[in-house]
């Protein structure tokens, strides 16, 4: 899936879901993305690596319009490919377009159960207000119950059915991710973004997580964006992988690509000297974090 | 004196062994301070008058018997906590509610339902008079104020505002203020006025300011407060001024065949609050419970996750806010046409800070608590006022409601009966889980 071109012309194939151009974001000094573009295919499962620092946070967070980015344009193909620009809009209305997101450090409702988590992600599609909610309105009981069912539905489909009435915060961390992936697709998203999803797990909820994500875009027909630091499953997931390195697009291509690509590995441990004394230290035979 | 300090000072050193004797203790000398703060006051000739005719005196033996019984109440509240407790792991699920019994809840509700039915008509006029007055409004503005505070997390310093919006409005529609409405209604007509106004100032308010976050959010409410109370006093020509408004109107009845008049009888008001207090109670704990209940909780603990998972912020908070500034506006039409008579200085800062006050002794986010703690701290006073034993002074009123108030805050902090929700927050707060609040405002914008 290598065969959209980075530097899109304006029209764009009708497969696109997400188009990124000439993205720049500073705050003061620090250039935090400088220039970037991108394209991601609908159905595509792209992966965005890159040292710490590189910018990868950065651009989810303009993807969800939670920052402002001083230049550039991200143009989302949501619904029958209509499509809306990302810049400027509010997070809550970036959501209601079809983009959902994880988060880094994962941000549940501690104080809620899983359950009810899934839920405020699967009622913010509904309509109740608040009166029908103060009257109990047949509309609200029939959303209720659709609610309820459909949260179910995703507390199965990412094997947390049985903790559903524990806390968020009593739940082990691999199980946090996963209800914060199940919490974004309550959400019916198009676009999901997850950043950094297996940090923190253990090789058995890592391997878990990964065919968590190939379900999410098989069987729900999910495209995905993922940041990963761990190379292992970046490798085995991604179609294709783009590397930032302080805010700039350094490379991209298939992992095998990416891989061998001296400016990543650069980017990742350091430039040889010309000194002759300097021995380079050899990649990672697994990617090399 | 030095003997009875060392004496103190062992009791509580060995009762560190034994959380029981040290709450006795404190429980024993907090009512001894008590019964010489409500004792006979000292003077030139007698300087020593409020500790003599406190402590060596009859009345001692009143205030240690509240002591022992207090002791007693805390310690049979808190075995009760524990058997609750032990068979529950409090952090891993919800916790269980007190009373897991959903019929018995339904019947418990019932009875004081029919207590407050039946009350008025056994007490005399004074009485009934402070059940609405003091009792029964503060309720219903409690129940509001909760909706905001307690629910979506906002600290509103300015509520009494719409308390104040909405007698206003109720005088501005019956005619009673110097300006004149396009037609003189009856009070019962000014009824959907005054919700109406209040809740429309609380959309106007809300919508420049609930963009801010907790602190920043306080002091313009705590402004806006201000503001109302001043323009009110200082728009002569449209308000009254610091005269105030008299000659309110009393509700009627004017129906073809049925003529009635309130007047000051304080029973037909009581009971119109009832409804009203009913209502709400119902109509909040469902949503509560609601798509829009569970929006508040989750922007109350995480607003960035929550504007991610596609709610609008914004909007919830506004609505929380309107929901309250219109029960605040009808509790503000209810006391306007009840005392017909309307100033300035009923509306003061310090009010809001009470109902503040009354809402988290009854517990943040807990319906019944907020009834239960207004009514109780609205009546204790009164008790201890009218009750010829304890001569309480009127002007000692902050003091014990700032006592009460650090007392609540040091040994329950989630209020005499907390909502579920709330008691998990301040559990996990406890563990280092969340902030237990959004209004402490160190929600990072960056995630």
């Amino acid at each position: 899936m290598t065969t959209v071109p980075d530097a899109a012309p304006t029209t764009v194939a009708n497969d696109v879901i997400v188009a990124i151009k000439d993205l720049s974001l500073s705050f003061g000094g620090v250039r935090a993305l400088v220039d970037v573009t991108l394209n991601q295919a609908r159905g595509e499962l792209l992966s965005v690596i890159g040292p710490n620092g590189a910018g990868k946070t950065c651009l989810f967070n303009c993807l969800t319009g939670v920052y402002h980015p001083q230049q550039g344009s991200i143009t989302f193909y949501g619904q029958h490919g209509k499509a809306t620009e990302i810049v400027g809009r509010k997070p809550h209305l970036v959501n209601r377009l079809g983009i959902a997101r994880t988060f880094q450090t994962s941000r549940l409702f501690n104080g809620l159960t899983a359950f009810e988590n899934v839920k405020i992600g699967v009622e913010s599609r509904q309509h109740t207000g608040p009166v029908g909610a103060m009257l109990k309105l047949p509309r609200t009981r029939r959303e209720e119950r659709e609610g309820d069912a459909r949260s179910e539905e995703l507390l199965e489909f990412v094997g947390l059915r049985a903790r559903g009435n524990e806390l968020a915060s009593a739940l082990p961390y691999g199980d946090r991710r996963r209800l914060e992936i199940a919490r974004a697709l309550g959400t019916n998203p198009h676009l999901l973004l997850l950043d950094e999803p297996a940090a923190g797990t253990n090789p058995a909820e890592k391997s878990e997580l990964g065919t968590l994500i190939r379900r999410v875009k098989n069987e729900l027909g999910v495209t995905v964006l993922l940041i990963e630091h761990d190379m292992g499953l970046v490798m085995s997931l991604a179609e294709r992988i783009i590397v930032l390195n302080f805010g700039r697009v350094i490379a991209t291509g298939t992992p095998a690509e990416v891989q061998h690509d001296p400016a990543v590995i650069e980017a990742y441990l350091g430039a040889p000297t010309d000194d002759d004394s300097y021995v380079p230290i050899e990649p990672d035979p697994d990617g090399g974090d | 004196m030095s003997a009875v300090a060392s004496t103190t000072l062992t009791l509580f050193r060995s009762a560190k062994q034994s959380a029981h004797v040290r709450r006795g203790v404190a429980c024993i000398l907090g009512l001894l301070v008590l019964a010489v703060m409500t004792g006979p006051s000292g003077s030139n000739t007698a300087p020593v008058a409020g500790f003599t005719g406190s402590l060596f005196h009859s009345r001692v033996f009143i205030f240690l018997g509240i002591g022992v019984g207090l002791w007693a109440l805390i310690t049979v509240w808190n075995l009760w906590g524990e058997a609750i407790r032990r068979t529950n792991d409090s952090l891993l699920t919800l916790p269980r509610r007190l009373l897991p019994d959903r019929r018995v809840r339904l019947v418990i509700y019932a009875a004081l339902l029919a207590v407050a039915i039946i009350l008025p008509l056994h007490v005399n006029a004074f009485w009934q008079d402070v059940l609405v007055d003091q009792i029964g409004i503060y309720v219903l503005l409690a129940i509001g104020l909760n909706v905001v505070v307690g629910y979506a997390g906002l600290l509103d310093l300015g509520y009494i505002a719409f308390y104040a919006i909405g007698a206003y409005s109720t005088a501005f529609w019956t005619g009673a203020l110097p300006v004149h409405p396009p037609m003189v209604l009856n009070a019962f007509w000014a009824i959907p006025f005054a919700i109406g106004t209040a809740m429309l100032s609380g959309v106007l308010i809300g919508a420049p300011t609930l963009r801010l976050r907790g602190d920043y959010l306080a002091i313009v409410t705590l402004g806006f407060g201000e503001i109302i109370q001043i323009v009110a006093t200082n728009l002569q020509g449209v308000t009254g001024g610091s005269q105030g408004v008299s000659a309110i109107p009393h509700p009627d009845v004017n129906l073809p065949g049925i003529h009635y008049s309130w007047l000051i009888d304080p029973l037909p008001y009581y009971y119109l609050l009832l409804v009203f207090v009913v209502a709400a109670l119902i109509a909040y704990s469902f949503l509560e419970h609601s798509r829009v209940g569970r929006a508040w909780t989750a922007i109350r603990e995480d607003e960035v996750a929550a504007q991610s998972s596609g709610i609008n912020v914004l909007k919830y908070k506004i609505m929380a806010f309107a929901i309250g500034a219109s029960t605040s506006g009808f509790a503000g039409m209810l006391e306007a046409s009840k005392i017909s008579f309307i100033e300035p200085g009923d509306f003061t800062v310090q009010l809001s800070i009470l109902i503040l006050v009354l809402v988290i002794f009854g517990g943040m986010g807990s319906l019944l608590g907020a009834v239960v703690g207004a009514a109780f701290l609205q009546w204790f006073p009164w008790y201890l006022k009218e009750h010829p034993m304890f001569g309480f002074q009127d002007q000692d009123l902050y003091i014990y409601l700032g006592a009460i108030l650090v007392l609540t805050m040091i040994f329950r902090p989630e209020g005499l009966i907390p909502s579920r929700r709330r008691k998990r927050e301040f559990g996990l707060a406890e563990h280092g889980l969340g902030t237990a609040d959004a209004m402490s405002g160190t929600t990072d914008p960056v995630p």
